[in-house]
């Protein structure tokens, strides 16, 4: 049973915000928009997740840190449900994310209207080491699908850029 | 054959594509010819095998037979994969592996384009989020077409005669078939004719600008429609079954 009278909502998606993307762990789920909405039933709790890429590797264990998460707060009855529509879109992510991702060392993505699609290369990227404008891509498909590896060439390091999705 | 059936079949299409492709294309991990590349082509199988699990698990719902994704893709007989022929052959060489990359990936543009507009809710959101992903197949595949075609004189000549030995399945990527006509009808499933010309001129604008020659082939392979594949499928299909077929329902 869900007590809807302690948990509406709202303060389920509180309880839900310290769960961390487990590849970027400096942001959480929801900010990453891969959370999407949290229904309360009345006999189970339906969180609705959305893949940021259809094979992510990380959606079992980010289904696992909701129900475990959900579980110490004392909600046994947790559905987790994954759509795919809207599809995930870099869009989602706001200023303050982006921030953070700089600041992890991830180049943050530019908004999907500044894309030319058949040169997925052709706009700066920022350096987020040293934040020189003089960066060259090395790779489409970085460490993980929803990164590009970019090196810097001020600082010489490489580093992660966030693709625009 | 039913709406149902169609529908079903369809599906399975749909995801026996990324399924197989994808395994094929993960022979690659710890095999790239640079270790950036190794990361891409896995990368890339990563982002059809997730395809596969989203069209397959439709596929067994609608199949209505309480059959998991998994049950499709591991219990099934050769003779009921429809994946195109193409996406079954061996990996090849590295020129091999672009070449097939980029005749796939760009008709599934042209494609998944088509399929976002579905009247079938389902199709189309994964149709859209498909596309999202192909579009730096598209590009991964082009971009090393670029590099291959003009690079040496080794690099050339392995991609056009890569190009050579591939030409004939893409035929088969417009065939229209029982469960296309009925599917078509309600604006479910794309007519694939209406996709031929773009993509052959998109192809061969990538082919004219990374010279290699349009191969000119005498006939198209045919057969996934019906279940019938090359010698290739039977090999996968025994590595990647095997151990559901030994150990049934085996978990961890
Ligand atoms: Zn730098």
């Amino acid at each position: 049973m869900v007590n809807t009278q302690l948990h509406t909502r709202d303060s389920i998606l509180q309880i839900l915000s310290v769960i961390c993307d487990p590849e970027i762990p400096v942001v959480s789920i929801q900010e990453m928009g891969i959370l999407r909405d949290v229904i309360v039933h009345d006999n189970v709790c339906e969180i609705i997740i959305t893949p940021t890429y259809t094979g992510c590797p990380a959606m079992g264990i980010i289904e696992a840190d909701i129900q475990s998460t959900l579980h110490h707060a004392g909600i046994d009855e947790v559905k987790v449900t994954t759509v795919y529509t809207p599809a995930w879109t870099t869009d989602w992510m706001t200023e303050s994310t982006k921030e953070k991702l700089q600041k992890f060392g991830i180049a943050a993505p530019v908004h999907s209207h500044c894309m030319d699609w058949s040169k997925p290369e052709q706009h700066a990227v920022i350096c987020p080491l040293c934040h020189a404008e003089d960066t060259q891509i090395i790779s489409h498909f970085g460490s993980t699908a929803c990164k590009a590896l970019y090196k810097c060439n001020v600082c010489k390091e490489p580093f992660d850029y966030f693709k625009c999705h | 054959m039913t709406k149902q059936q169609a529908l079903y079949k369809y599906l399975l299409r749909l995801g026996d594509n990324p399924l197989i492709l994808g395994h094929r294309l993960s022979e690659w991990c710890s095999r790239g010819p640079i270790l950036e590349e190794d990361l891409a082509l896995t990368n890339i199988a990563l982002d059809n095998i997730g395809r596969a699990q989203a069209f397959l698990k439709y596929a067994a719902e609608v199949e209505g037979l309480g059959k998991t994704a998994d049950d499709l893709a591991y219990k099934r007989d050769e003779r009921s994969f429809y994946n195109n022929l193409i996406a079954e052959l061996p990996i090849g060489d590295f020129a091999y592996t672009i070449a097939r990359q980029l005749l796939i990936a760009v008709f599934e543009q042209l494609q998944f384009t088509d399929l976002s507009k579905s009247s079938n809710e389902t199709i189309a959101g994964i149709a859209a989020k498909s596309l999202k992903e192909v579009r730096y197949h598209v590009a991964h595949a082009r971009d090393w077409c670029y590099r291959l075609g003009k690079g040496t004189e080794e690099s050339h000549n392995r991609l056009q005669r890569a190009f050579n030995e591939l030409w004939m399945y893409t035929g088969e990527l417009f065939e229209m078939y029982d469960e296309d006509v009925i599917l078509v009808f309600d604006g479910v499933a794309g007519d694939l004719n209406t996709l031929k010309i773009q993509y052959y001129d998109a192809v061969q604008k990538i082919l004219n600008d990374s010279n290699i020659q349009i191969p000119v082939v005498d006939y198209m392979q045919t057969g996934s429609r019906k279940g019938i594949h090359t010698e290739y499928l039977g090999h996968i299909l025994a590595e990647m079954q095997y151990l559901q077929r030994a150990y049934p329902d085996a978990t961890w």
